[in-house]
């Protein structure tokens, strides 16, 4: 039987990684993310991971020795935060477009300047669109379930793409939660073994990484964009698969109390249990007001997000991100396109908090909701609100 | 070495593990020590190339000059996609999910790609004792973006970065020495080659891929494009870059120098910068000082070897 223990976030991700039984791992060191690695390096040297440790001299070289390891069907894990996930940046690219499926976990750092090692997801975004599949997790349980999902996703051969699990640095990496491990038996048959379809490999000389003239460029990059799309239905069978064998439910969109509400909020990531309690004290107050969490962020569950904003009337996204004079943060700039098209929709309001390791509280969740509704009715001369800043 | 001295020709494998029809420029001695490498190396290899004019000659997609095992990725990590290359296959055969047997990794780069944007993860691979042969193909500039000087670019050469100009002799700095960087990280086997002395590369590159932990095997590759020289100079210009002793040949084996091929007079330098355009522009005075600093650095080579005899 699987049996609950209580472990810090960051430790539960290595021991993930430990019962998806990879074989190699490239890492360096990070804060917040540092935990992680240093703990896979401790389950190498005490033999209870049989796996190829590679202590690399950069985040640049970490992902790239993922790529080399991937490359011969290696199953291959790393992680990393805010300026380490920006010094990998052109390796992500190579990553997705060569089709090779590396897990990554990233515990979401700000982004200097100044220097900042708490969290935000200034990190994630800069790196959206590199074509990995992105999932955001809520919770230390999730986090462990998601980068089990991961494995299976991305080295699917109908898949074969990296994949990034992201968990708030700090606010989630650091924290210690009660967590059920899966027994080894029941994640090896969750997982089957990776089986590159074509590895390197002398017996069978393949050429990786050839360069495309514009003739070509297109049609490769076309190719990619379907594959990333394709790949939406096999991360629901995961998650649905998962779901019967493990009995814990993984959707794209999570809602809560959202079905009703005439005011809904949207955030990513941990933020989400704090506005939770946010919502239930307003509704005890008889608000109708509710919270949807983005899971899937790569691909974008355009969908889901539709189907769960039909009813309500004013949308506030709180992004951890800012888009340096653009249209609000990120995801709020995406989910208001996502909606643009759509006969009935509800106003988008946008909001920025929760920057650089700043706690956005149940109160302050209120806050956001209160001036979000405010807005809503009486309208505003900026794109986005920046919350909680002092002026 | 012993090995190709007699019947030479013989010895040599006909296979062409990098196939012909590639795209490289006449005269090209880059492709010629790619050639000559890749018969060293045989096809239980997997080949790990950093973006540069090997990579772009050979690789257009849909063709491929490669006949072994290839991946190429970016400019600057080469290196440490070759340690993750080696570390999956190791741990592949460990597992039993590939059958154990002897396959070497082996890392390529042009000078850029090795002494300036990959300094860092190769300083990296060599420093962790990774099991792999990296072999810098040096034709003293950045020849594919268009012959942009580098950091290996020798004192003196005029280059679309660094012109001669009238308050410029070209290149002020003289050629960083790659070979001696990789050996001071203490790894079991450096060496230089130039494909002017083919069976010489050969050898180097066969002991390098044999030797357990990392080599680094660094060759001389003329390139008529970028050093204005005349096509069919390629291997006389190799020559000369060792009879000269601007480029000798010579190995350090687990910190031991070996010279390879010494001269008793070495030719004057002249003799090999005469025939490059990019050479042309130089006054006697910078010539002179050019000579000096080659005589100086071959002493201390010979130094070097000497020691390792003794």
């Amino acid at each position: 039987m699987a049996k609950g223990v209580g472990i810090e976030v960051s430790l539960a991700v290595a021991e993930a990684a430990k019962l998806a039984n990879v074989d190699a791992v490239a890492a360096y060191p990070i804060t917040p993310q540092t935990h992680i690695v240093e703990h896979l390096a401790e389950l190498v040297a005490n033999g209870e991971l049989d796996a190829a440790y590679i202590p690399v001299e950069s985040e640049h070289s970490a992902m790239s020795a993922c790529l080399g390891a991937s490359a011969v069907g290696a199953r291959t894990f790393t992680a990393t935060a805010g300026q380490g996930l920006e010094l990998m940046h052109e390796v992500l690219y190579v990553a997705s477009s060569m089709r090779l499926p590396v897990v990554m976990a990233v515990a979401n750092r700000a982004l200097s300047a100044p220097l900042s090692v708490w969290g935000d997801h200034s990190d994630v975004m800069a790196v959206r669109d590199t074509g990995w599949i992105q999932i955001f997790v809520e919770n230390g349980q999730e986090a462990v379930d998601n980068v089990l999902c991961a494995f299976r996703i991305g080295e699917d051969p109908r898949v074969l793409l990296p994949v990034m699990i992201h968990l708030d640095g700090f606010h989630l990496s650091h924290m210690i939660e009660p967590i059920v491990f899966p027994e080894q038996s029941e994640v090896d048959k969750f997982i089957p073994p990776f089986q590159h379809p074509l590895p390197l490999h002398p017996d069978r000389p393949v050429t990786m990484g050839a360069f495309a003239p514009p003739i070509i460029y297109s049609e490769a990059k076309k190719a990619q964009e379907v594959n990333l799309e394709a790949s939406r239905g096999i991360i629901l069978q995961c998650w649905d698969e998962f779901g019967k064998t493990f009995k814990r439910y993984y959707s794209p969109v999570e809602c809560y109390h959202s079905d009703d509400a005439k005011v809904l909020l949207l955030t990513l990531g941990s933020f989400s249990e704090t506005a939770m309690t946010a919502i239930d004290k307003m509704r005890g107050e008889g608000k109708s007001v509710g919270v949807i969490r983005l899971r899937l962020w790569r691909p974008f569950p355009f969908a889901e997000i539709r189907q769960a904003v039909r009813n309500t009337e004013v949308l506030i996204v709180l992004d951890r991100a800012i888009s340096f004079g653009g249209p609000g943060g990120p995801v709020c700039s995406e989910v208001r396109s996502a909606l643009y098209g759509e006969d009935k929709k509800p106003k988008v309001i946008g909001f920025v908090g929760g920057l650089g390791g700043r706690d956005v509280t149940p109160a302050g969740f209120e806050e956001i909701i209160n001036k979000g509704i405010e807005i809503s009715k009486r309208g505003s001369d900026r794109e986005f609100e920046i919350f909680g800043v002092r002026e | 070495m012993e090995k190709y001295a007699v019947f030479v020709p013989k010895l040599v494998t006909k296979r062409e593990n990098f196939a012909p029809g590639h795209r490289a420029c006449i005269g090209c001695g880059e492709a010629l020590a790619v050639r000559l490498a890749c018969k060293a190396l045989g096809q239980r290899v997997i080949i790990a190339n950093a973006t540069g004019c090997m990579e772009i000659v050979s690789s257009q997609l849909p063709y491929t000059s490669w006949r072994v095992p290839w991946i190429h990725t970016l400019f600057e990590n080469t290196a440490a996609v070759a340690s993750g290359i080696g570390a999956g296959l190791k741990m592949m055969m460990k597992k039993g999910r590939i059958a154990q047997q002897e396959i070497r990794v082996v890392a390529m780069a042009g000078d850029g790609g090795t002494s300036d944007i990959g300094l860092q993860a190769l300083s990296g691979a060599l420093e962790r004792g990774d099991d792999f042969l990296y072999i810098c193909f040096d034709n003293e500039a950045y020849m594919n973006t268009g012959i942009q000087r580098s950091s290996a670019t020798p004192y003196g050469a005029s280059t679309t970065t660094s012109p001669a100009g009238k308050l410029s002799i070209g290149q002020v700095t003289w050629k960083k020495d790659m070979p001696a960087i990789a050996a001071a990280h203490d790894i079991p086997y450096v060496a230089t080659a130039c494909p002017s002395y083919p069976f010489d590369l050969m050898a180097k590159v066969a002991k390098g891929a044999a030797t357990p932990g990392p080599a680094y095997v660094h060759i001389l590759s003329p390139c008529p494009t970028g050093w204005r020289c005349a096509t069919d100079l390629t291997v006389r210009i190799g020559r000369l870059a060792v009879e000269t002793g601007i480029f000798p040949l010579y190995e350090v084996e687990n910190g031991k120098y070996r010279l390879n091929f010494d001269f008793p007079k070495l030719r004057p330098v002249t003799d090999y910068m005469k025939l490059q355009g990019r050479f042309r522009h130089l006054s006697e005075d910078v010539i002179n000082r050019i000579q000096e600093r080659v005589n100086a650095e071959y002493t201390k080579l010979k130094e070097k070897a000497h020691e390792g005899r003794g």
